[in-house]
């Protein structure tokens, strides 16, 4: 068992308190940094995939996990960033300025979608991003000459000072940094009073208004910030696809991001980078799965997203708080092992809580 | 050779019928959310289910197609009464975002066991009417089209007479209305709830045996939830007058941005309208407006 | 009465939803260091007076002085910057967040930093983080929830959750402290500790407390002034005996 003894405040606040924290965050970070030397070329494409796919999901953790905004139509931000990046460096921006353009643009179109959230929230906010989202994947087709149409656009080899960042055992790297510092820079966030602004609109305006936050530039800002993170997500994966077509960016990939924050554990960085995790190596894990079962139901093909549905399923009714909640307890387990009991987490009954009139 | 006026009259018929399967898929959802306030996600699998399974009892068991009909319609209530009976009841208190992430996951799941179980090659089948028009007032209309619109119309006067006179039906609307009351009262709150699904249940195969001679037996059909989630929002949400004129509203939308405005914004029309609406009437078109009580 | 001695006047206000008058032709005013209880049968618009100084409601007619000046059209969120604070009747925590996190939210109109400076958490952030930390710790103390300090709110009592919500009012270091019906669900050592509270927190802590309760026995306790409201103004005001005492307070309570 471990106790919280501080000396001073600010011990309190720090992002690692513990000597355990800091060994395993540091094997953790050894680890990721010495993936490429080891790994084969395929493999560090995966995972530098599932590092952009993490920036994503963080982005929408923002919006939809601290300030409680629903967003189904995330993947409009990571075309925007997408589109954004590659007609920039097409442009000859060199790649180290149109990266932060890109979240910048990405946010701006943030920024637009999250005046309606002013009006409307909850499940009114969620159709707006949705519609919001079908009107981009439209338009991108429709935009010829900027996007390319239907048709696609190339991607340029991303460079910096003269060396190619294109290979994948580079790109991994760049992939790692960005991931690195959206999550050090959220984590800062969160714990001062931007975050804290956050979280008070998500759960009660009324109390957020009469403490003198105002409620409608956080929700603003909040898209604004998820729309560019999640834009420099975008940016990352232009690359990592290489040839944009707006078949890549779909109602599917919204929905994959929202998964991997309610799997993950809405209001957690940790569930958002544990949540991008899971989803995307589900598919890997269910062509595994294939290799096990009789042919005739592996050749069928609607075997990933029934499992996928099933995941999200079980995490609703089983797990709400998602897998950071999952680790929460399994932490707690082994700190005050043997005297955790039951239901310290045990769920309160909740009441029948009308969200008619809000 | 057509005038514009034919044009326009051959247009607004189009966009009727259309409308009226976007106003049958949008009552569905409505159904189920004033009873339990949970957004069906999964409607529109349900409605490719139906059809995929219409269409497997016509061309494998060779049943004719006035027997599918009730067949189906009976099987998909008795699933949607169960998949609320066994999964979504136990959500029950929970944010609406809970709802909705329940039912996207059953989305993906009966989508999933539809490509595993039907294949994912599209498929068709014929109804009584099909390839069959009629003159009406000299715009072309196919005989289909017309089934589909007395269908709808019979449903909404159905649903109409259900809620307003039936014993069950105003045992639901009250249990909607105030669900702790209708409990105290002795009202089987669980019980009805899983019947309104298991009539949103029948409302989807209907749907989807009627549309899907229109287009397909596909997958894909299941977009049309987001069509009928517009037209629900446009509606205002949670009535059910509301979502008859919000989806025959979508389907003129549709129909008229494909004729007279540029190519590829028929498919966006109805998003940008409803965008626009609901930043200038944040309730939808007949929506009321009231904030919470602090 | 000198206007000095006005801290905050509302002057023949009214707010009507729809055909209904909640409150109608309302005037009263709150005097600075008092502790002024608010009483009136359910329905009497006491809620609504209190919605319409922090700015919930657009008032139909009337202005609302608060040291002067006019507040009846502010941004709703300008409230808590003048020094007004409130409770709430059926409690508005921040459910999902720490005990420690929902008091230092009571900081906020104090400022957090520039946002960089909370990006790159600079030494500066961390020396002014400390310095609301070591307020909300005086808070924490005078209301005895240090056992609660780290605990998430959603999972409290009742009765902690209600003194929780106190506590981040007055985080805010308000002027004047608005509390609906804060003795309501507690059980009565509850409710004999939150006057001892009152009563510190108007002479120890300089707030001035204006206070919408029921409970009779509080009422007399603490407040040195009462003021009965029946569809949506003024009754009687006066002590508390003499309020109690008011023919048609009686007849008000008795519904004729
Ligand atoms: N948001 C609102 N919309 C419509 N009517 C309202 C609203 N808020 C309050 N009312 C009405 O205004 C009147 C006064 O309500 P208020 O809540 O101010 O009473 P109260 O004195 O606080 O009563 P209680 O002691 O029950 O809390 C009531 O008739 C109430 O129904
Ligand atoms: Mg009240």
């Amino acid at each position: 068992m471990r106790y919280d003894y501080h000396t001073r405040y600010r011990h309190g606040f720090a992002l690692l308190r513990h000597r355990s924290d800091w060994i395993a965050y540091g094997l953790l970070a050894l680890v990721l940094l010495a993936i490429p030397l080891f790994a084969s070329t395929y493999l560090v494409g995966e995972l530098g995939y599932v590092l952009i796919l993490c920036v994503a999901s963080m982005g929408l953790m923002v919006l939809t996990g601290f300030t409680g905004q629903v967003s189904l139509g995330h993947a409009s931000f990571v075309a925007i960033g997408a589109y954004a990046h590659a007609w920039l460096m097409a442009q000859g921006v060199p790649f180290a300025l149109s990266m932060p353009l890109a979240g910048l643009i990405a946010a701006a179109a943030g920024l637009v979608v999250g005046i309606p959230a002013i009006r409307v929230s909850g499940l009114y906010l969620a159709m707006v991003t949705l519609a919001f989202a079908i009107v981009v994947e439209q338009i991108i087709g429709m935009w010829r000459g900027v996007t390319g149409g239907f048709m696609g656009m190339l991607v340029e080899t991303p460079r910096l000072m003269g060396y190619s960042l294109g290979a994948p055992r580079v790109f991994y790297y760049v992939c790692l940094f960005v991931a690195a510092l959206v999550l050090l820079a959220l984590a800062n966030l969160m714990r001062s009073g931007i975050g804290r602004a956050f979280t008070g609109v998500r759960d009660s305006e009324a109390a957020a208004f009469s403490l003198g936050i105002e409620v409608n530039r956080v929700k603003i800002y909040a898209f604004g910030l998820s729309a560019g993170i999640t834009g420099l997500a975008g940016a990352l994966m232009a690359h990592h696809i290489g040839y944009l077509t707006p078949d890549a960016f779909t109602l599917l990939l919204s929905l994959d991001l929202v998964l991997m924050v309610v799997i993950g554990g809405i209001g957690s960085l940790r569930g958002a980078i544990l949540g991008a995790v899971l989803i995307s190596l589900l598919p890997n894990a269910v062509s595994a799965l294939k290799a096990l079962l009789p042919e005739s139901v592996a050749r069928q093909s609607g075997l990933e997203i029934f499992v996928a549905g099933l995941v999200l399923a079980l995490f609703v009714l089983f797990e709400p708080t998602g897998l950071n909640g999952r680790w929460l307890k399994l932490r707690l387990l082994v700190e005050t092992f043997p005297l955790y009991r039951r239901d310290t987490f045990r769920r309160q009954k909740a009441y029948m809580k009308s969200e008619r009139n809000r | 050779m057509n005038t514009g006026l034919e044009i326009l009259a051959q247009v607004t018929v189009n966009g009727i019928a259309v409308g009226a399967i976007y106003a049958l898929v949008a009552m569905g959802i409505v159904l189920i959310h004033k009873a339990t306030e949970v957004l069906n996600f999964a409607h529109g699998d349900l409605l490719v289910l139906s059809a995929f399974s219409a269409w497997a009892l016509i061309h494998h068991a060779g049943l004719p197609f006035w027997l599918v009909l009730p067949l189906v319609g009976l099987g998909i209530g008795a699933l949607a009464y169960g998949l609320d009976a066994v999964v979504v009841r136990r959500i029950a208190g929970q944010p609406q975002f809970a709802g909705v992430m329940l039912t996207i996951a059953l989305a993906f799941m009966i989508r999933g066991a539809v490509s595993m179980g039907f294949g994912t090659e599209s498929q068709s089948y014929d109804t009584p009417w099909s390839g069959q028009t009629t003159d009406l007032l000299g715009v072309a209309v196919a005989d289909l089209s017309l089934v589909i619109m007395g269908v709808v119309l019979l449903i909404a006067a159905g649903l109409w007479l259900f809620f307003g006179k039936t014993r069950l039906g105003v045992a639901m609307q009250a249990a909607s209305q105030n669900q702790l009351a209708a409990h105290l009262n002795g009202v089987s709150v669980k019980r009805l709830n899983s019947l309104v699904w298991a009539l949103a249940g029948v409302t989807a195969a209907i749907a989807g045996i009627f549309l899907a001679p229109l287009s397909l037996v596909d997958t894909s059909l299941w977009l049309i939830t987001l069509k009928a989630l517009a037209a629900i929002v446009l509606g205002g949400f949670g009535s059910l007058p509301g979502a008859v004129i919000g989806g025959l509203l979508i389907g003129l939308i549709e129909q008229y941005a494909g004729v007279y405005l540029p190519d590829g914004s028929r498919d966006i029309a109805p998003y940008v309208v409803l965008i626009v609406v609901l930043i200038l009437r944040p309730r939808g078109i007949l929506g009321e407006a009231h904030g919470r009580r602090v | 009465m000198t206007a000095r001695d006005t801290l905050l006047e509302l002057d023949q206000v009214a707010l009507h939803f729809g055909g209904l008058a909640a409150i109608s032709d309302l005037s009263m005013t709150v005097h600075p260091g008092e502790v002024l209880a608010v009483i009136g049968p359910n329905g009497a618009g006491k809620t609504s007076m209190l919605n319409l100084v922090t700015r919930v409601f657009d008032a139909t007619r009337g202005r609302i002085l608060f040291k002067g000046q006019d507040i009846a059209a502010l941004p709703r969120a300008r409230i808590a910057h003048l020094g007004i604070a409130r409770t709430f009747q059926n409690i508005e925590l921040f459910d999902a967040a720490s005990v420690l996190d929902n008091l230092l939210l009571g900081r906020h109109r104090f400022g957090a930093g520039a946002w960089w400076q909370q990006v790159l958490r600079t030494s500066a952030l961390t020396r002014a983080e400390e310095a609301h930390r070591e307020k909300v710790e005086e808070i924490i103390e005078f209301l005895e929830l240090s056992a609660w300090r780290n605990a998430r709110v959603a999972g409290l009592p009742y009765g902690v959750r209600k003194i929780v919500e106190l506590g981040r009012a007055l985080c805010s270091e308000p002027d004047v402290l608005f509390l609906d019906e804060p003795a309501s669900g507690l059980n009565p050592e509850e409710t004999r500790d939150l006057a001892f509270w009152i009563d510190d927190i108007r002479s120890d802590l300089g707030i001035t407390v204006v206070m919408i309760e029921h409970d009779m026995a509080l009422v007399g306790a603490v407040a040195d002034r009462v003021i009965c409201m029946a569809q949506g103004r003024v009754l009687a005001q006066g002590t508390a005996a003499q309020v109690q005492a008011h023919p048609d307070v009686i007849a008000a309570y008795l519904g004729t």
